[in-house]
């Protein structure tokens, strides 16, 4: 077992990126299921939430899977995700309400971007690459020697993304407010 | 999953092999930490009521301790499962032990969606083998 958050390794680190490669799949199938089905049902401002949000994580999973290229690592299909996602739905009695979908999507995807900052000692904004052992963070500076990838680049572009996720999970906050 | 779980879980599965009080000593080596480490964070455990520590006899969880410590397995679960199914990583439970302290509870609740996890789960992980029952090699394609 490891103990704490750390990227020791190239494969280590690939295995996140696929995984990050994944929860954005999620968001587009996600959203393209909602719109799909629920056409009928969904009013405009909605409908165009979750086509821009989709083609914001086709945005980020194409930038994470540049990153796991290089890692010498295969991504995953978005359609195998698409088939996972879509037998998922099928298989519920309910739908969740479509913005709360969303929002989870977005907050997980958050949530992901922020903890592999953590775990790549890059949490704030800063790049002080302090080490900290607090207990909910253990977080142990990233081996820059043992992960390949440029980490200036990988960190820079992991904050954008959070960065992005952070815009959405307000955006859909914002809208289920005007709506509650 | 954030360090405070990580010792739940190891001390709720020592406890299962062990029919009885986890040692410090068993705890610091399936977490490959420090005996002096163990301890302390034991004793952040026992201050949070999560966990008994007696002198001599060793550790053992509250209830509140494990309804904590099976969800954390619960969430490793879905780590091991979705690496299997999902990402089709023949090497599935090594991978997952290096990934677990970096999944979130929220992003692994998400990854749940995407595999089937029987009901019994986490009750069908062998603390003996240290691995789900149910998922075996066999299940796995190549990686």
């Amino acid at each position: 077992m490891s103990l704490g958050q750390t990227v020791a390794s190239d494969r280590q680190l690939a295995r996140l990126l696929q995984i990050g490669v994944v929860l954005e799949e999620m968001v587009e199938a996600s959203a393209h299921h909602h719109v799909r089905k629920r056409d009928a049902e969904l009013d405009e401002p909605v409908a165009a939430l979750l086509e821009e949000a989709a083609t914001e994580s086709a945005r980020h999973r194409e930038r994470l899977e540049a990153l796991i290229a290089e890692l010498d690592a295969d991504s995953v299909a978005y359609e195998e995700i698409q088939t996972l996602v879509e037998a998922q739905y099928a298989a519920a009695d309910e739908f969740d309400d479509v913005l709360y979908d969303q929002l989870c999507n977005e907050e997980t995807a958050y949530k992901f971007y922020d903890d592999l900052l953590g775990a790549l000692g890059a949490t704030d904004d800063e790049t002080t690459d302090a080490v900290s052992t607090g207990e909910a963070s253990a977080t142990v500076l990233a081996d820059e020697t043992a992960i390949s990838v440029d980490r200036d680049r990988l960190v820079a572009t992991l904050r954008e993304i959070r960065a992005e996720e952070a815009d959405g999970v307000e955006t859909v906050t914002d809208m289920m407010e005007r709506r509650a | 999953m954030n360090t405070a779980d990580q010792y739940l879980k190891a001390i709720y599965l020592i406890q299962e092999v062990e029919d009885g009080p986890a040692s410090t000593g068993d705890v610091a080596d399936a977490l490959e930490v420090s005996p002096a480490s163990a301890n302390e964070m034991i004793g952040k455990l026992e201050n949070r009521g999560l966990a008994a520590h007696e002198k001599y006899k060793g550790v053992d969880l509250t209830d509140e301790g494990i309804v904590r410590a099976r969800d954390a397995l619960s969430n490793y679960c879905i780590i091991e499962r979705f690496l299997a199914n999902v990402l089709e990583v023949e090497a599935f439970r090594v991978e997952a032990r290096s990934l677990e302290a970096v999944i979130d509870d929220t992003v692994a609740e998400r990854l749940d969606r995407l595999i089937d996890r029987s009901e019994q789960c986490p009750d069908c992980f062998d603390a003996d083998t240290d691995a789900c029952a149910l998922l075996d090699l066999e299940e796995v394609g190549a990686d």
